[in-house]
């Protein structure tokens, strides 16, 4: 189990952000997206290959309204 | 026609820059936006929420202007440099409006951790546009770090008292060699042409703007306030006088009978 924007949440083992993303129904060529896997950024080129080990804590982050 | 701003040299023909927060409709943002004039728009960096109906995104592109991140929320040098590095990740610009908030009851500015957070993001060649108290020390110790551009504000963020130190702004406007840009506390477009004849080369304006009875009206009212400023502050104002100074001519007056 993982957490996902603080959600528990089940993933197989060695699933890559990538396929995090499509089971959350995000599509991983959607511009305005970031990743971070326990506090550091996941380069976006990286997505396919970068695993999800169990217990991590992933932010998924897009910008919305702001001053 | 007056002279464009030029940001980490980026000419910008607009001197006002709007906050996208508070606006209710995504509408209602985007006409903001034509009638503002603005180019840079800020957008905040939050988890994604995929039930999420359109996006800030959309209408930012849609409407032709660039999207500038903030770090808002951030209590922390940390996490504001993580929430930039976040930002640059997904929107591809390594411009970010540098905000590290100190105290939740009036959002001002956390000055040693903005500092820091400053310095750590123009070594990770950032350009960094720190929200910042009217400080002026503080204010040349951003610019010294590197940032390029200081954003004083005028008063607490979204309270609409305008300028509360005129002397503090301009003892900043006087000392920068980089923009000055007021950021916070404009209520409407009086303070915006205010901030302008001070000196101040921009405005940043959300709260007035997306929380006012008329949005449209109001983004066009202080766009046109902050061109008004900038007018008047190159025409240069008459000096304030105790007393009164006539501009009828003093001669030739007819003298009437008893």
């Amino acid at each position: 189990m993982i957490f996902v924007n603080g959600e528990p949440y089940d993933v197989p083992d060695h699933a890559t952000i990538s396929e995090l993303l499509a089971g959350l129904n995000i599509d991983p060529e959607a511009p305005g997206i970031a990743v971070a896997v326990d506090s550091e950024i996941a380069a976006r080129g990286a997505w396919t290959r970068h695993e999800v080990r169990d217990g991590a804590r992933v932010e998924i982050v897009t910008a919305t309204q702001g001053g | 026609m007056t002279r464009p701003l030029v940001i980490a040299g980026r000419e910008l023909r607009s001197r006002l820059l709007l906050g996208t927060g508070g606006f209710t409709r995504l509408q209602a943002l985007a006409d903001a936006i034509d009638a503002s004039g603005a180019e840079l728009v800020t957008v905040a960096m939050r988890r994604l929420d995929p039930s999420a109906d359109g996006s800030v995104l959309d209408v930012i592109a849609d409407r032709g202007v660039e999207a500038l991140p903030n770090t808002a929320g951030c209590f922390t040098a940390r996490d504001a440099v993580r929430t930039a590095r976040l930002a640059r990740e997904a929107l591809g610009t390594h411009w970010v409006k540098l905000e590290v908030i100190g105290d939740e009851r009036t959002l001002l500015p956390d000055a040693p951790e903005l500092l820091a957070a400053a310095e750590e993001l123009v070594d990770d060649g950032f350009v960094v546009l720190p929200y910042t108290n009217d400080d002026p020390v503080l204010a040349r110790r951003l610019q010294d770090a590197g940032c390029a551009a200081v954003m004083p504000l005028g008063s607490p963020i979204g309270s609409g008292m305008g300028i509360a130190n005129q002397a503090n702004l301009t003892l900043i406007v006087e000392q920068a060699g980089v923009p000055v840009i007021l950021d916070a506390g404009v209520g409407t477009a009086s303070d915006a042409a205010l901030a302008m004849e001070l000196g101040c080369d921009a405005v940043l304006c959300a709260s007035a703007i997306s929380r006012a009875l008329d949005p449209v009206a109001m983004a066009r009212a202080i766009g046109l306030g902050v061109e008004a400023g900038v007018l008047a502050r190159g025409a240069g104002r008459i000096e304030r006088r105790t007393h009164a100074r006539a501009s009828s001519p003093l001669e030739g007056m007819p003298e009437f009978a008893e």
